[in-house]
């Protein structure tokens, strides 16, 4: 007998273009490590040098007082780690030259007889001063000036007790030192489980399509279903590989904790890399060259997952047409999954129901993708 | 039905919406023989040729191919052919060896079976030396006989080949008819789709089609008598002027 017969769908058939699948992959050793070494890049990137943290913005001082208290505010300023002081100033014109000159993001005032007022009257004042060319930081940065000041307010004030004061305790549950990680680790792993499992997997379909290779696989006795699986299964390791480097980098790297159970979070993982890669296999039915399976994915899956997914925007500010169009975003139940999981410590009870709605769409892409080969057959 | 015959065609038809593609076509193909099936661009052949290997179901009319139905049994079909078309569909990427591994593996065939089969036919091709070479970096003309080679690996009984000799140059191409030769020696069946009409010259039997039908099915000496043509390139030029089909 020359022929072998298919017992299960792991005969022989299915692990030859299995086999192929991975020379594809190695062969193209460029593809190869952008692959394997974009996750790694992006970590970095977010991780050290893109962070919405503010650190060692420049601030200018104008010290029209003098005295022991605004010495002692001036010296803390500068010592927190999110100030560095330019310059003492010496004029109120000068402000504004500076703030032109772009040579500092904050001025701080302190008005004539500041220490005086601040022991005799028990009130005194400060003009703080940001340039809120880029809102978000001025906010921030005036905040955190309030923030030490106020302080310093709280020490000095500590022997003569005020008779009524509020003392408001704040915890930053989870996140206590307001760590940038704990927000893009997870976007990162959706936006890199994306790219290669559903980019990767519609361009090498289409590439069959155009190289004529396809059309020989119909013809021959392999099932269409049979060969769509036997592509994706590549990617679905490769994707492992990605999500144990993430979570490698972040736990050694970022110091980040993973609260929640490892399985869950892989199993979560797995289930989101086969979300993709039914929506790769259904691109790929629909797409008929490798630069139109590479646009529909970019504009279809990576703009909304990056607006979308709650990762660098968050969805509850946003108008109420985009906040229903973002429930169709796999990446945003996803992004939600790892946070819960992975900083918050929830179990299986905290995600349920995220998890059946990605189900639920990995179930709808793949019959989907499925059905388009069927109907490209008759 | 005599068993002789290996791919029949009664009244085949193929509509896509309001045009019909390939219209009530009737055909015979016998064992061993190299059946050339002719026509403009937009005549309907490979609408037809896809019919027969089992990519596209027929709107009516009946064919079988190697004893099998084509609306029923198209697995089977799949099994018993070959298929090659003019993009060599062989991977780039890989080696001579790995690609007929490949094939090999996806036809069910046994590893001893593909050892000794990709030895004979490198043997044969004199390319023992390239086994491990990618075929990305072949001549053309190795290419295209290594993707014949490749189309009838796993031994089959029919092997369809469509414009398998699009941009290679004369002397490849006569080369390439050698080995159909052989493989029509050997008993394979032979179903060819050519725009050279000097080919037509080498098969044994003609169709030509004309807007979706065949205006002329015979040997290609009997079809130069029949149109009082001295060569197949006249014969093909009568008949396709006919066409009032505007090319696809």
């Amino acid at each position: 007998m020359k022929r072998r017969f298919p017992l299960s769908i792991f005969n022989f058939q299915f692990f030859a273009f299995v086999k192929k699948e991975f020379f594809h992959i190695w062969r193209d050793k460029r593809t190869m490590f952008i692959l394997l070494g974009m996750p790694v890049v992006q970590i970095v990137i977010f991780g050290y040098a893109l962070t919405n943290e503010v650190k060692n913005a420049n601030i200018a001082i104008l010290d029209n007082s003098k005295d022991a208290a605004t010495a002692s505010l001036t010296t803390q300023l500068d010592a927190s780690r999110y100030f560095a002081l330019e310059k003492n100033i010496v004029t109120y014109k000068q402000i504004e030259e500076e703030f032109r000159k772009g040579k500092i993001k904050l001025a701080i005032v302190f008005p004539q007889h500041f220490g005086e007022d601040l022991q005799h009257f028990n009130k005194a004042q400060v003009q703080i001063i940001a340039d809120a060319a880029d809102p978000n930081t001025a906010n921030q940065l005036a905040n955190y000036a309030t923030a030490i000041i106020s302080d310093y307010q709280d020490r000095v004030t500590n022997d003569r007790r005020l008779p009524y004061t509020i003392d408001t305790e704040m915890r930053m549950l989870y996140n206590p030192q307001l760590k940038g990680a704990f927000n893009f680790v997870p976007g990162v792993m959706a936006m890199v489980l994306l790219l290669v499992c559903t980019m990767m997997t519609a361009i090498t379909i289409v590439k069959e399509k155009e190289m004529g290779t396809m059309e020989v696989m119909l013809v021959s006795p392999m099932r269409p279903q049979m060969v769509v699986i036997a592509k994706a299964v590549p990617y679905l390791l490769l994707s492992t590989i990605n999500i144990t480097s993430i979570l490698l980098l972040s736990v050694f790297a970022l110091e980040l904790p993973i609260n929640g159970s490892l399985a869950l979070l892989g199993f979560e993982s797995i289930l989101f890399t086969l979300v993709s890669l039914s929506l790769g296999l259904l691109i790929s039915a629909r797409a008929a060259s490798q630069q139109t399976a590479m646009f529909i994915s970019l504009v279809a899956l990576f703009l909304p997952t990056i607006m979308l997914s709650g990762f660098m925007f968050p969805v509850e500010n946003m108008p109420l047409p985009l906040r229903i169009i973002s429930n169709i975003v796999p990446a945003k139940w996803y992004y939600s999954i790892v946070k819960s999981v992975m900083i918050k410590g929830l179990g299986i009870a905290g995600v349920w129901k995220e998890t059946l709605i990605l189900a639920g769409m990995m179930t709808f892409f793949l019959t989907m993708a499925i059905k388009r080969f069927k109907i490209r057959l008759a | 039905m005599s068993n002789d015959k290996v791919i029949t065609a009664t009244n085949l038809t193929k509509k896509f919406g309001d045009f019909t593609a390939v219209d009530h076509i009737s055909f015979d193909v016998h064992k061993g023989e190299i059946f050339g099936f002719l026509g403009a661009n937009g005549a309907g052949k490979t609408t037809a040729m896809r019919m027969l290997c089992g990519l596209s179901l027929p709107t009516s009319g009946e064919a079988t191919v190697a004893g099998f139905d084509v609306y029923k049994e198209n697995e089977k079909i799949k099994k018993s052919i070959g298929y090659m078309s003019q993009k060599f569909s062989l991977y780039e990427d890989l080696t001579v060896k790995e690609n007929m591994e490949f094939y090999g593996g996806i036809y069910h065939m046994t590893d001893k079976f593909i050892k000794e089969k990709t030895a004979f036919i490198l043997d044969h091709l004199h390319l023992q030396k390239e086994a491990n070479t990618l075929v990305r970096s072949l001549p053309l003309g190795w290419k295209q006989k290594l993707a014949f080679s490749v189309a009838i690996f796993h031994e089959p009984g029919i092997v369809f080949l469509d414009e398998p000799t699009g941009g290679v140059d004369p002397v490849t191409r006569r080369e390439f008819w050698n080995m159909i030769y052989e493989g029509a020696d050997k008993g394979i069946t032979v179903f060819v789709t050519t725009h050279y009409m000097d080919e037509a010259e080498y098969c044994n039997r003609v169709s030509i089609m004309v807007d979706g039908r065949i205006e002329a099915l015979d040997t290609p000496s009997q079809l130069k008598q029949t149109y009082d043509a001295s060569t197949m390139d006249e014969v093909f030029l009568m008949l396709a002027r006919k066409a009032t089909r505007v090319e696809m």
